[in-house]
Parts: C-alpha cells; structure tokens; sequence
C-alpha cells in the first residue's frame, strides 16, 4: 500500500531515509533546509530512531563517524557553507569506508552567500571537496519523487560500496511541495555484512576503525589503490542518467536537477518550433554518466551545458568529449543564487538557429 | 605484577618517563575489574595516544583531532548497553575540541573521558598548549607563555564543572604511587558511573613529558606538582556523591 501526501522537499528527503532504516540523523540549523532536522525532531520517536541537533556541523558528520562504525544507518543534511564545516569528517569517513547519506540543499556562494537555490557546489561535491584521494557517490535527483526514491537507494549504494554517498539537490528543490508516493522500502542491492562494526568484542579478535596508516611505509598507498580500484568498480556500474530526444537532436542540452527540469520545458517549446533539441540529465553526478554522452556526439556536435553555476558540469561534458574532434561544448548559467526561466533557456537555444 | 587482559601484548612506542603507559594500564585495570572490555568501544585521540588500538584490546575508533566527543556520542545514544570511553589529549581536547567536548557534557552523555593532561603537544614536537602554564617554554611560546600575549592555562574541570549537565569531574595526577592510586579509583568510578547510566564522566590525568618539557624522568615528575598549584587535584563535581 503506498501513501501519496504533499511534501516539502526538505521532508521528502527524511521520511524516505527513515521508511529506509534511518536510525541516526544529526544537523545544525541552516537555511534553505532547516525542515529537514524539524521533521526528524518529530518523527525519529516514530521509527525509534535518533535525532540529536548538533553544535556544530563538524560534530555533526563526526557523530555520523560513530553512528556509521557502530553499524547503523546515519543522515545528516545541511546547506552549502555547512557542508564546507563537514570536509574533514567527509574526508575521514571516506578513508575509513563508512557507508552514510549526506544531503546539500545547495545555496548561492560563495562566503556566506545568500540562501537562494544554486548548483555552485558541483565540484566540491563530485571532485573531492575535503582532503586526499577519495570520491563520494553524488545523486542529483529533480523532482520529490526522485528525491524520495533516490534517498532510499542512496542507503543501499553506501552499504553497497561501503563509502559516502551525497544528494545534492538545491535551495529549489528543498523549498517546493510536490505529491509524493510514500513506498515502502524494499532494498535494490544485494547487501554484504558489516563485518567491521565496533560493537564490543564479545566472541571476536577486537576490531579498529582507523585513517591513519604511518606503518609499513606503504600501507597507504595500498589503501589508496584499494580505494582506486573500487571507484572504478562504480564507475563501472553506477551510471544513472535521463536522456530524451537525443536520436535526431542538433543540439543537446545537459543539465541536472532542477535546472533539467526548467530546460524541459524550454525544450518542448523548441521542439513544437521544429527544433531538433535534446537532453541528457546525470542523475549520478559522479560517476558521471560520459558514456552517453559519448554516444550522443556521434550524431550530436553541439552540446550545452545549463547549470546555476558560473559553470562547473561544463568541465565534465568537455572531460567526457576529450579528443573527440568537431564538438562545440558551450555554457549557459550564473552563480550567486541566479536560476534560469523555461524562456531564459528557450532564448539561449533560438541563438543557435538564428546564428 | 600481572599483564590486564585489556592490555595488548605489545611494547608501547612512549617515551621514556612518558605518562601514558600508567594511563592506559590504570583504564585496562578498570576495563578488567569491572568485567567490561568485551563491550567496550574506546576512541583514540589524535595526539600521542593515536596508536592506542596497538595497545588496548578492545574495540578502538580513531578520531580526528578533537572530534571524539561527537563520535562517542553518536555510538552510546545509539549502543545504550555498550561503555564508551574517549581518550585524550589538551590540544585534541581543550584546544580544537572544545567545542565537541563543552556539549558532549552539557548535555550529560552518558560515556567516559579520559583526559591526559601534560601541558604541552607531544606527538608534533612540544608546541604550546591550551594548559601550557605562564612562563613554561615550548617549540612556540619560546619566551615562556606570556597571559597578555598567549592567555591563561585554560581549567577545564572547573569550566566543564560550571555546566548542569556532567555528572561526575575529577583532576588527578599519576606523578607518584599515592596519586596513582588516586587516579585508578577516579577512572573505576567514571567507569561504573557510566555502567549505571549515570551520565557524563570525566577524569582529567596530570602527566609527564619528559621529551618535549627537555628534563629527566625524575625532573617531570616534579614538574606535574608544579602543575598542580594552577590545576588543584579533586572532586569538581560528584552528583550522586554530595558531601
């Protein structure tokens, strides 16, 4: 039996960790997803679950360190300069291969910024953010059904792989209502056994949750190539994506999140003109899904990147099309809270066609 | 004298004079009397004690620097029936720490920390301390600490003791065999405190540094009574025990 209810994004992404198994959740206020710890304050008593408002944002992913090692299912969320307090536990929690889900409801930046949406956080988010070698996996869901569906996978993908995975939404997204199915949970993977869980050791040799490797010399190279190894494995087979109308396209529109969204419609108002625009939106930001857009420019050689950012996923489309000769990778979008009309992205297609 | 069975066959990497091998043996002892170590979870601090899961042998999660507050906290409300203890340093606890450890006792969590105090950064090569005392001179206050220019040693027992929430805060120190004695009786009460989810425990441990204060042995060991006239051995709070 599913439910359907209107929901704040910035509940979507709760209700849907906690009908997964959430049992730990910490935060620290921050606007635009400060719903998100209210509705956990409420409703944690409801799965037996805890909620604790931390101090501080490092306590917060530092406490998501302890909760992941003692073998539970652990959440925090926050907003851009929040996410920056988090590196360092992201880092730690990386090297130490604890599986846990964190959510940016991204703001405008940088410094303080301003608390409209933005997507400015694409590369701290996808191409490491706090210190040393390591990748989180990094969901970008666009509508509340996907942010509820996505959050529940995004618990088996950091079982699966033992290692963090973030959503990465946005101040839109977070803010808006939208009807959502409340599912049950039923897990997508095969999940292995926590067989590194710190939970006393009674009946077994006693266990070390450790990120520090000085002994022998090359213990964290070997760590290093252990974790290499298994980024490529999910490279391999994490590749989510949408693509649509990209068999006859001129041009192809790559997006993600809600501004996926917004170039929808922009997009069937050019197609209704006769113009042959297509999209493709990374849903898994990393891995990114470059295959398919490989495979688009074999017919497709003009390519736009629309993003609420001075333009961070453009790096990535013009990584995924590297030495692929005759490709024209262009970019549309701003910083600083900006966020584009159906009619702002429609203009920028007409400049195409119109020369 | 027998090995604690809390105790790792292993030989520690301290100095010479150092104070944590008392340290850990008197937590081990504990660990053993109270029957404890098989539901025991420990944090090691960053700090000298890093290494302290080739040591101990229980459970063991390394932190980061001054994190293990917040750490603890998240495994005891979510293990109730498990004892957690962290195990730390001045900089891991009362410099960058701070933080993680006013709120992890403001709000009573019910875990153990063991603080070792020796009034300077060990593992990094005796920089200066919050609890460095005035015009003790480390690798950074070369001039002795000055209070107008590097302020005061900072009192955490007491500053922790101004909070409603701890249950339990004692200052020790492990400088001779009578306050030795002292401080295994403190670190078994935090301990049984904790078992009887009594609250918040915090024992703060006086010690040695002979390497990075540049004196001998015998030299430290005068050197914490020293310290103690600006940090005064006792009970600063004990909820279940008011005289």
């Amino acid at each position: 039996m599913t439910e359907k209810k209107i929901m704040k994004g910035n509940e979507v992404f709760v209700e849907a960790a906690l009908q997964a198994g959430l049992k730990f959740y910490a935060g620290y206020p921050i606007t635009p997803q400060n719903e998100a710890p209210e509705y956990m304050s409420k409703r944690a008593p409801d799965f037996n679950a805890v909620f604790i408002q931390a101090e501080a944002e490092l306590s917060a992913i530092n406490m998501l360190f302890g909760a992941s090692a003692a073998g539970f299912r652990c959440m925090t969320s926050s907003s851009s300069p929040g996410i920056s307090l988090k590196q360092e536990g992201i880092s730690y929690i990386a090297a130490a291969e604890l599986p846990c889900v964190i959510v940016n409801i991204v703001r405008g930046g940088p410094g303080l910024g301003n608390i409209r949406a933005s997507q400015s956080d694409y590369f701290q988010a996808t191409k490491g953010g706090g210190h040393g070698d390591y990748h989180l996996i990094v969901i970008a869901p666009s509508t509340l059904q996907e942010l509820y569906n996505l959050t529940m996978n995004a618990f088996d993908y950091a079982d699966y792989y033992r290692n963090p995975v973030m959503i990465l939404g946005d101040g839109i997204l977070g803010q808006m209502f939208e009807p959502v199915e409340i599912r049950p949970y039923k897990s997508i993977l095969k999940l292995p056994e926590k067989d590194y869980v710190l939970d006393g050791c009674k009946g077994r040799e006693p266990r070390v949750i450790k990120t520090l490797w000085l002994h022998p010399v090359d213990s964290l190279l070997k760590l290093n190539i252990r974790l290499d190894e298994k980024y490529k494995k999910i490279q391999k087979e994490l590749n989510l994506m949408e693509s649509s109308q990209t068999e006859d396209a001129d041009l192809i529109i790559v997006a993600y999140g809600i501004t996926a969204r917004i170039a929808k419609a922009a997009i069937e108002k050019a197609r209704k003109e006769g113009l042959k625009v297509g999209l493709i939106r990374p849903i898994t930001l990393w891995p990114f899904p470059s295959a398919t857009i490989v495979k688009a420019s074999k017919k497709t050689k003009r390519f736009l990147a629309v993003e609420m950012s001075n333009g961070q996923l453009i790096e990535d489309v013009k990584l995924s099309l590297f030495g692929i000769s005759g490709i024209q990778v262009d970019h549309f979008g701003y910083g600083g809270g900006w966020y584009p009309s159906p009619k702002n992205i429609y203009e920028k297609i007409k400049e195409y066609y119109t020369g | 004298m027998k090995k604690p069975e809390a105790l790792k066959e292993a030989q520690t990497h301290y100095c010479s004079g150092c104070g944590h091998g008392i340290v850990h043996r008197l937590v081990a002892e504990v660990l053993d009397e109270l029957a404890i170590r098989e539901k025991t979870i420990g944090t090691a601090p960053v700090g000298c004690a890093v290494l302290l899961y080739d040591y101990f042998n229980c459970d063991i999660i390394e932190c980061a620097h001054g994190r293990p507050p917040a750490v603890a906290t998240a495994m005891k409300r979510l293990m109730p029936d498990k004892i957690i203890f962290t195990y730390q340093g001045d900089g891991d606890l009362a410099a960058i720490g701070t933080t993680e450890t006013v709120h992890a006792a403001n709000r009573g969590e019910n875990f153990t920390i063991i603080f070792v105090n020796n009034a300077v950064y060990g593992m990094t090569g005796g920089q200066m301390a919050p609890t460095t005392l005035l015009s003790q001179k480390t690798t950074t206050s070369p001039f002795g600490r000055r209070s107008d220019v590097e302020g005061f040693p900072l009192r955490v027992c007491e500053l922790l003791a101004t909070s409603e929430g701890p249950t339990y805060i004692e200052r020790v120190a492990v400088n001779n065999i009578k306050n030795i004695i002292k401080a295994k009786a403190a670190i078994k009460k935090a301990f049984q405190y904790q078992l009887q989810g009594k609250g918040f425990t915090f024992v703060e441990v006086l010690s040695m540094c002979p390497t990075n204060w540049k004196m001998s042995a015998a030299e430290s060991l005068n050197f914490v009574d020293k310290m103690m006239e600006y940090f005064p051995l006792g009970v600063f709070k004990d909820r279940w025990n008011k005289k």
